[in-house]
């Protein structure tokens, strides 16, 4: 087991408790991502991982439990507000503004920006993405799923976070797209130094790609490890990768 | 024929009237999914302060009518603007997230609140202005009557038209009409985005009722008289108009109320003016059964 890195970590999740009405989500995790880190959150269905990275987002806010952003506080923060502190969201489902254009879609994502750098940005998020480049004019829903993914990590982008939480980028994608997105979240990080929170049910490409990782069964957090030390254990293979693999 | 022409003209007039409401309906609609049944009693309080404003500006002797009608439009907007965001803070935003009724019954509420408050403190009888704008052009004599467009008419289309164009240019190229499209196509992604939703809402209100106040400042010029209750029967109407167009849809609004105010004309001059409500809301039930979703309502298939 590898401990969270040295210094003040982007992000602290301490012991935190989430709840929908009666239904208990996630019990007690603790997690921490060290800056210019990517991590991984692998987990089967409904174990809790996109729970976690709305609770984050502060949307269900937790019922117990600490969330420290930058060495900051934002436990119980509105959900725009911990937005604004530098923090951005590809979620499940994608969510693209299905009557926005594209560009529209990537406007929405840079709201914050007081828009000096909107046209710099957009070159850089059609370069990482060439298809949208294409699609600009074309309303949100009428993508295809792999380009409507394209456009959640694109729209996330334009905001220039520093940290970036992605939550399955592979669902319902072919091979060569998911390649090709994994490569995009690996070129950011290295060239950008982009911090990423990342949930997967795709174990092992989330596992070689992250440089750490930690696994939710049931709302809570049972192992965690450097991507390589998770994919060498035995019941992470057995649950996540042979068995499990979708 | 001429006859036709001259209720063509008070129709479409009608019908603008109508769209101004229709649009405070539909976009509440859109952005929270309730419909805002005290919207018609904001139009109501915005042809009293428009009433008001006149009456003070003729005592304090102000005769240039352009200038006149621009001060009573701001001061209007402006009031009306306030109670709109009063209500919406007050009566629905603590009740998000409750249950779906709850909110439609606060309006409600709100909706006899403003009528009382109206009649208790400006009292229930009838209020006539003098008409402000006079006059007109003969568009067509010859045959049985002349046809007339006022200058009221001219005024209340124009305003109309240009208050129409500046709203749409805010929903479809300004950050804040961007929020508002995104909060109605997906309020929990809109925040993920930074945006704050409840201030959204709350401009949605704002904008909804200052539109309501310039549709209610034309309904005083062109009738002449108002009361507590003008709300109820224009507030409907206009509901009608945005349901008949495609509830959500900002075009459609605009669309359906002007084919109401069409048919309550037509049906008024050419079959009986008791029953053209009947025939407004007869169309109304038969374009449902035929077009369930409105006129330019979108059907709820959507790639996801």
């Amino acid at each position: 087991m590898s401990a969270a890195p040295a210094g003040v970590p982007m992000l602290a999740v301490e012991d935190v408790t989430t709840a929908y009405g009666a239904i208990v989500a996630l019990r007690g995790v603790s997690l921490a991502v060290g800056r210019g880190e990517i991590v991984t959150l692998i987990g089967a269905n409904g174990a809790g991982k996109s729970t976690l990275m709305m609770t984050i987002c502060g949307d269900p806010a937790p019922r117990s439990g600490r969330i420290v952003y930058d060495g900051q506080d934002i436990t119980g923060w509105p959900t725009h507000h911990i937005m604004r502190q530098g923090l951005a969201h590809a979620p499940e489902g994608r969510r693209i503004f299905p009557r926005m254009t594209v560009l529209e879609n990537l406007r929405m994502g840079a709201e914050l920006m007081d828009g000096t750098h909107f046209d710099e940005d957009l070159e850089r998020v059609c370069t990482l993405f060439p298809r949208l480049k294409e699609r600009l004019s074309q309303r949100g829903g009428t993508l295809s799923g792999g380009e409507q993914q394209m456009l959640a990590i694109a729209r996330a982008l334009m905001s220039r976070p520093r940290l970036l939480l992605l939550d399955e980028p592979s669902l319902g994608l072919a091979p060569m797209v998911v390649r090709q997105i994994f490569a995009a979240i690996r070129d950011l990080n290295r060239q950008t130094g982009l911090t990423v929170l990342l949930v997967e049910q795709n174990a092992y490409h989330a596992l070689r790609l992250a440089h750490r990782g930690y696994v939710l069964v049931n709302g809570r957090i049972t192992m965690s490890g450097t991507g390589s030390e998770l994919l060498a254990r035995a019941e992470v293979r057995a649950a996540y990768l042979e068995g499990g693999r979708a | 024929m001429d006859y036709a022409l001259q209720q063509l003209v008070n129709g479409l007039t009608l019908g603008m009237i109508y769209g101004l409401i229709a649009l405070g309906y539909t976009m509440v609609y859109g952005i929270i999914g309730m419909i805002n049944f005290a919207h018609g009693d904001i139009f109501m309080v915005g042809a009293f302060t428009s009433l008001i404003g006149f009456l003070l500006l003729g005592m304090g002797g102000v005769t240039f009518v352009p200038l006149a009608l621009i001060l009573v439009l701001v001061l209007a907007m402006a009031f009306t603007s306030l109670y709109g965001f009063t209500v919406e803070r007050l009566a629905y935003r603590p009740l998000r997230g409750s249950f779906r009724l709850a909110p439609l019954i606060s309006a409600i509420g709100m909706s006899i609140f403003l009528q009382n408050f109206v009649q208790v403190t400006q009292d229930a009888r009838v209020k006539p202005l003098e008409p402000v704008i006079r006059g007109g052009v003969v568009l067509a004599t010859g045959g049985t009557i002349e046809v007339t467009l006022s200058y009221m008419q001219v005024a209340i289309i124009l305003t109309t038209l240009v208050v129409l164009a500046v709203f749409t240019l805010i929903i479809a190229r300004t950050p804040l009409g961007r929020a508002m499209r995104a909060c109605e196509q997906d309020r929990r992604m809109a925040a993920l985005l930074g945006i704050d939703t409840d201030r959204t809402i709350s401009l949605t209100f704002v904008i909804g009722a200052a539109l309501a106040a310039v549709a209610g400042m034309m309904y005083l010029l062109y009738y002449g008289v108002i009361d507590f209750f003008i709300g109820f029967v224009a507030g409907i109407k206009a509901f009608t108009a945005a349901v008949l167009g495609g509830i959500g849809s900002l075009p459609g609004a605009v669309l359906g109320a002007l084919l109401i105010g069409l048919i309550e004309t037509f049906w008024s001059a050419y079959f009986s003016v008791q029953y053209k409500d009947v025939a407004a809301f007869s169309i109304l039930a038969i374009a449902l059964i035929f077009l369930p979703s409105g006129i330019l309502g979108r059907n709820e298939i959507e790639k996801v």
